[in-house]
């Protein structure tokens, strides 16, 4: 165990709370498994030992959004701690920390609460401590820095000192906690760097990929090239044959619904990562491939875009948009359709896990440890309380990695074997193998007025569900996914309609970073500058007009509640005021209103509400003699409500920059046969240093509303703009992504 | 047997001289700051540099290395003026790929200490960052090597 720094969990087990993870619980005896009897730990988050450390839990994952330092740089600040004197460690997968998930860009603002209070209880309770040591009011005591001070007479204790003293005293009552004003800030929005940036910058990090257990093998293991295919046999011989080869062991196929289970397949166990791969290389194996090979992406996508044409369920509908058609001056309409898409995060699924005595330790790169627990239980067959998570660091996840099958792969291995496993997928395991992002068709329809406004609305969504994970048989979006762009789009316009046709899965479907609301997007978007076009109007002007004034909208889809990011409207309100204000500074900010489009220089615009977040972006791009893009600027205008890191939420921006210009311009996972056709970088395109946006340029709105997501909304409204800006640059409308498929010039 | 220098030292391998540097040194040395990302040379997470010059230690066999020089992320001691401008900068975000394009930024300014954008294009496009930190790349070297950005 040379290289994962953990905390045992047996120190974990010895924090006696109650249930209900969030919930301020009574001291426990020791922080470290040494029961040390003078640290104080008044709540699961937080700890303070003898000595001064202020250790602070990260119970979310880190991939690269920065929330493991900047949830604990919250409590630090509220606490008033050294931020040189606090470590923070990294959370095992337990329920006692609520909802580890680190999925749907949520991590500040579901914790961020909570971090203020833990971190301000222990404050006063140190400040009660030091009063009562000194005899003084508590009123005259402040924390400073890591230590109390008494300002009448400048005495002071360090909060070590003090720990004991502050473990016996009750905890305050939440309601008369006092919490810091912001021009009191230490650490939130200083842009103090991340905890890993040293590590990650001397190559200190440990990554999933990096685990380690003594006397581990490393494992291997190939897959259905069809999804849903079973083994049929495998002839090892000259697998077995390779220096450093131990095992050949079978994997057994899931049972649908497939869930998060392990796929099943052939596992080559080996001495070292090499010696895996070069068995895998030399095995020969065959499989009864079943119903999904004959799924082929192309037609499928024909298939989707000619669906999407014929009614199907409603999802929402005001006024009456039969009639509005039919009393329209005039009416456009267009499909669109996106395609599969591969996460492709830099570091592959990995993860080593030890089956042992009943039990399951495991360190893994993972967005979601207690899925892992219940993933891996089920897997061996043990109870999910026995399964011990530790979280590496995630070299990128964008949701793959809330998909524990590769853990499972190295907890199965393990029981088999008897030895610790790690399991590596190769690039091409990762690729082939993934849970997809959704490929869409759409069909979008409007009623015009006399001067192009228009007056009915039909958006067509037709894509299979991410709820295939958890059922099979399901061929209707989930409402998450109509909630995403769909039947929640801000429009003033009196007839609007939404409808879902079914689909089928032929492969793994998942969440990808913005999940649903990127092919909404683009669909909707496009649809809304092709509008605006057709009118004579400027995109901008036209969308401003298109959302009304300024006002907060009540959602009502049919038959469900709308989603909403699984927050309440109340708190969480479609706003087209705050999307007007993000639209109106982007604009300002990029100096829209002077661009010069045409002759291979084009500017387009896309602004999009998910996660709460209001998004505006403009993109101007260049289109040279040969069709090569490149995108010299972006701007984009962010409300993502109060931040707590600035530079990491500036840094979210511009990763979506890049990650949306990879989904509009190049990347495409196609399937013929039912296997996937791409299989490393050469022909699973994303985006690189020189066909990446060269500027972009992030406007934060300083903004006093509610926190939102930061990691995802970011995405959506890229594709449109950039093909929006393709348009005004050529004059050629790309409706089915990638760009790249169209010949430009 | 296969031997060479790695961040100075000298080693000795006596395995399959075909194995890839980069699982030698991740598996055999336990010096995991070298990334694997593609196997294929296509991503640049394995960069190394071998008598000076940044390679991919993913397509570098151990025979192929013999008697040369390893640089590896590790070697660079967390001193190098491009670490230090990757940190000023805030240029990670997960940080799986930085070793990689830190290697290979190390070895950019060696040629070229005061690079032009075109030359920055050329020299880093075979070093993927699916986080999208390409920005702050540009700006850190351009920080390391001292010319406006």
């Amino acid at each position: 165990m040379s290289t994962v720094k953990i905390m045992e969990r047996r120190a974990f087990l010895k924090y006696t709370f109650g249930a209900g993870a969030l919930i301020l619980g009574t001291h426990v005896e020791s922080w470290a498994s040494g029961a040390d009897k003078a640290s104080f730990h008044p709540s699961v988050f937080l700890g303070i030992q003898p000595n001064g450390d202020v250790i602070i839990v990260a119970h979310r994952s880190e991939m690269g959004t920065g929330s493991k330092s900047t949830l604990p740089m919250v409590v630090a600040d509220e606490l008033d701690a050294d931020w040189k004197r606090v470590r923070v460690e990294q959370a095992i997968g337990d329920e006692k920390y609520g909802s580890q998930n680190t999925d749907g860009s949520c991590s500040i603002r579901d914790f961020v609460a909570i971090m203020k209070v833990a971190g301000a209880t222990a404050r006063t309770m140190l400040e009660q401590a030091a009063a009562q040591k000194w005899n003084v009011p508590a009123a005259e005591c402040k924390a400073q820095l890591g230590q109390i001070v008494h300002t009448k007479s400048n005495k002071k204790a360090g909060f070590g000192e003090l720990a004991a003293a502050a473990a016996k005293l009750p905890v305050p009552d939440k309601s008369t906690l006092k919490f810091k004003a912001e021009s009191e800030y230490r650490y939130i929005n200083k842009n103090v760097p991340v905890v890993d940036q040293q590590d990650i910058c001397e190559g200190k990090g440990t990554f999933g990929m990096d685990a380690k257990m003594p006397g581990m093998l490393v494992a291997s293991v190939e897959h259905s090239p069809v999804f849903g295919g079973k083994l049929a046999s495998f002839d090892a011989a000259e697998t077995k044959k390779v220096a450093g080869v131990r095992d050949v062991l079978i994997i057994d196929p899931y049972k649908p619904p497939h869930n998060f289970q392990a796929l099943g397949g052939v596992a080559v166990l080996a001495d070292h990562t090499w010696a895996a791969l070069q068995g895998r290389k030399k095995l020969k194996v065959e499989w009864d491939l079943g119903p999904n090979a004959s799924y082929d992406s192309d037609r499928y996508r024909e298939q989707l875009l000619a669906a999407a044409k014929q009614p199907g369920k409603v999802v929402r509908n005001e006024g009456d948009v039969d009639s509005g058609f039919a009393s329209a001056a005039k009416i456009h309409e267009a499909s669109y359709s996106t395609p599969l898409l591969s996460h492709a995060p830099m570091e592959t699924p990995a993860a080593v896990a030890e089956f042992k005595d009943g039990k399951v330790v495991c360190h893994a790169a993972t967005q979601n440890p207690q899925a892992v627990q219940e993933t891996v239980a089920a897997a061996v067959g043990i109870d999910k309380k026995d399964v011990t998570c530790h979280v590496t660091l995630l070299g990128g996840g964008f949701g793959r990695k809330s998909k524990p099958d590769y853990v499972a792969e190295a907890a199965i291995l393990s029981k088999k074997t008897g030895k610790p496993v790690k399991v590596v997928w190769s690039r091409e395991d990762d690729i082939r193998n993934d849970f997809y992002h959704s490929t869409a068709g759409m069909y979008l329809k409007a009623g015009l007025d006399g001067n192009g406004k228009p007056t009915s609305w039909l958006h067509r969504s037709v894509f299979p569900s991410i709820g295939t994970t958890f059922d099979d048989k399901a061929e209707y979006a989930m409402e998450l996914e109509m909630g995403m762009g769909w039947n929640d789009l801000p429009y003033d316009i009196p007839n609007h309609r939404a409808e879902n046709g079914p689909a089928k899965n032929h492969v793994r479907i998942g969440w990808l970073r913005a999940v649903a609301n990127v092919y909404h997007a683009f669909a909707l978007h496009s649809f809304t500058d092709e509008l605006a076009h057709l009118a004579g109007k400027d995109p901008i002007d036209y969308t401003l007009a298109l959302l009304g004034p300024g006002r907060k909208i009540e959602m009502n889809p049919v038959g469900m509640k709308y989603w909403n990011h699984n927050q309440s409207q109340k708190d969480f309100p479609v706003d087209t005021a705050r999307l007007r204000n993000v639209i109106e500074t982007v604009a300002q900010k990029s100096g829209w209103a002077n661009r010069k489009s045409g002759s291979g220089r084009g500017w387009g615009f896309a602004a999009h509400r998910s996660f709460l977040t209001y998004v505006a972006v403009v993109t101007e791009v260049n289109v040279d003699d040969r069709g090569r893009v490149t995108i010299p600027n972006m701007h984009i205008a962010v409300d993502a409500g109060q931040t707590y890191n600035r530079d990491r939420v500036l840094a979210q921006f511009e990763g979506a920059a890049v990650f949306g210009t990879s989904i509009a311009m190049m990347s495409e996972i196609s399937v013929k046969d039912g296997k996937v056709q791409q299989s490393n970088f050469h022909n699973y395109q994303v985006a690189r240093l020189p066909e990446a946006p060269m500027n972009t340029h992030v406007h934060l709105i300083d903004s006093k509303e509610l926190a939102a997501g930061v990691g995802e909304p970011g995405v959506p409204p890229v594709p449109p703009s950039i093909a929006n800006a393709i348009f005004a640059a050529t004059g050629k409308r790309v409706r089915d992504l990638p760009i790249r498929k169209t010949k430009l010039v | 047997m296969v031997q060479l220098k790695v961040n100075g030292v000298t080693r000795k391998f006596e395995g399959d001289p075909e194995m890839p540097l980069l699982w030698y040194l991740r598996d055999m040395l336990e010096m995991t700051g070298t990334k694997y990302g593609c196997g294929m040379g296509l991503c640049g997470a394995c960069t190394v540099h071998v008598d000076g010059k940044a390679v991919r230690s993913c397509q570098t066999s151990m025979a192929s290395a013999a008697g040369k020089s390893v640089v590896t992320i590790e070697g660079l001691k967390g001193q190098h003026p491009v670490q230090k401008a990757w940190m000023a900068a805030s240029v990670p975000q997960c940080g799986y790929c930085q070793s990689g394009q830190i290697m290979q930024a190390v070895a950019l300014l060696k040629d070229r200490p005061k690079p032009t954008d075109k030359e920055i294009d050329e020299h880093m496009q075979g070093n993927i960052c699916r986080c999208g930190t390409y920005n702050r790349i540009r700006s850190a070297i351009k920080s390391a090597a001292g010319v406006k950005a």
